[in-house]
């Protein structure tokens, strides 16, 4: 069962998933905008952190701008049984942002994947290779992102 | 490529887990991090201008929400992926699209209130596009947490 958002919050994460100001106030325009004052407006952000509403409430980083251009989406043919084993180990590793278990499909085997992002195709081939090692499964590819057409993140 | 000084570096490091959530705090970040608030908002400013960093804000857990999301590859020709990158960039519940050379080279990721919703959207994509797509909603979700270590 998952919470519902009850309206403050829902206009509380409509005006900040855009990005709050850089400046030493940044909550002060939607403390104006909503009525409810600015220590009020950080509660409910903290508590909807705490509720995991809000996964993480920081800075988004251009991580191609800074120079990590190799964004591999590695994909591993894992069989059924292990894969709950597989997707733990995967996820230990501290350059795997995500890990997540899709459906096959008989054009498809591919049934985990990893998002892994580094500075160098070579830098994100040595990882995967770690993480063969680790579980044992070889059948797997890097899709490299060559462009990106959009990156917008979760929007209300 | 941005430059970027030691002290971006310890900035960027610093502002993506861990944000102090108070009503000043840039003030709490920038003692932290042990220079003046002043010269923080300056960089952050440049960093912010020059891409490095998007925004900071929550990141929402749609699920947490009552709503869904999938995974989307799409099949397009080799010719006309920038085309069709732009038509499935249209739809404001896609939040990531990315060129990815392979036999599925688009690959997108939909947000929506409910599975019924993101059925209708993946319907308009593929009607508008003409492509196959396969349709590769989380099963499992073992991990997700992004933090970039800028070197």
């Amino acid at each position: 069962m998952s919470d519902k958002l009850d309206p403050l919050s829902r206009r509380i994460l409509e005006v900040t998933q855009h990005g709050i100001e850089f400046t030493h106030s940044p909550f002060k325009k939607i403390a104006e905008e909503t009525g409810l004052r600015e220590q009020e407006i950080v509660d409910r952000l903290k508590q909807m952190q705490n509720q995991g509403i809000i996964r993480r409430f920081g800075a988004s980083i251009g991580h191609r701008t800074i120079g990590i251009t190799a964004n591999a989406m590695c994909i591993w043919n894992v069989p059924d049984e292990r894969v709950e084993d597989v997707g733990k180990v995967m996820s230990g590793f501290s350059e795997v942002t995500h890990c997540y278990e899709r459906p096959r499909y008989p054009d498809w085997p591919y049934n985990l994947f990893t998002m892994v992002h580094s500075y160098s195709k070579k830098d994100c081939e040595e990882i995967a290779g770690k993480i063969a090692d680790a579980t044992g499964i070889y059948d797997y590819r890097l899709l490299f992102s060559e462009h990106e057409f959009k990156k917008t993140g979760v929007r209300l | 490529m941005i430059r970027l000084d030691e002290m971006d570096k310890k900035i960027l490091n610093e502002i993506q887990l861990e944000f102090p959530l108070s009503v000043n705090p840039y003030a709490v970040l920038a003692e932290r991090i042990g220079i003046p608030e002043e010269e923080l908002l300056k960089r952050l400013e440049r960093l912010n201008n020059q891409g490095a960093v998007r925004r900071v804000g929550p990141i929402i857990n749609t699920r947490k929400i009552g709503g869904t999301s999938t995974l989307i590859a799409l099949k397009a020709p080799d010719s006309q992926t920038h085309e069709i990158g732009e038509i499935i960039n249209k739809h404001p519940e896609v939040s990531h699209n990315y060129l990815r050379p392979a036999e599925y080279n688009i690959w997108f990721t939909i947000s929506a209130a409910n599975r019924e919703r993101l059925d209708t959207i993946i319907k308009q994509i593929v009607e508008e596009t003409g492509c196959p797509i396969l349709d590769l909603p989380t099963k499992r979700l073992f991990k997700i947490g992004v933090k970039f270590d800028v070197r």
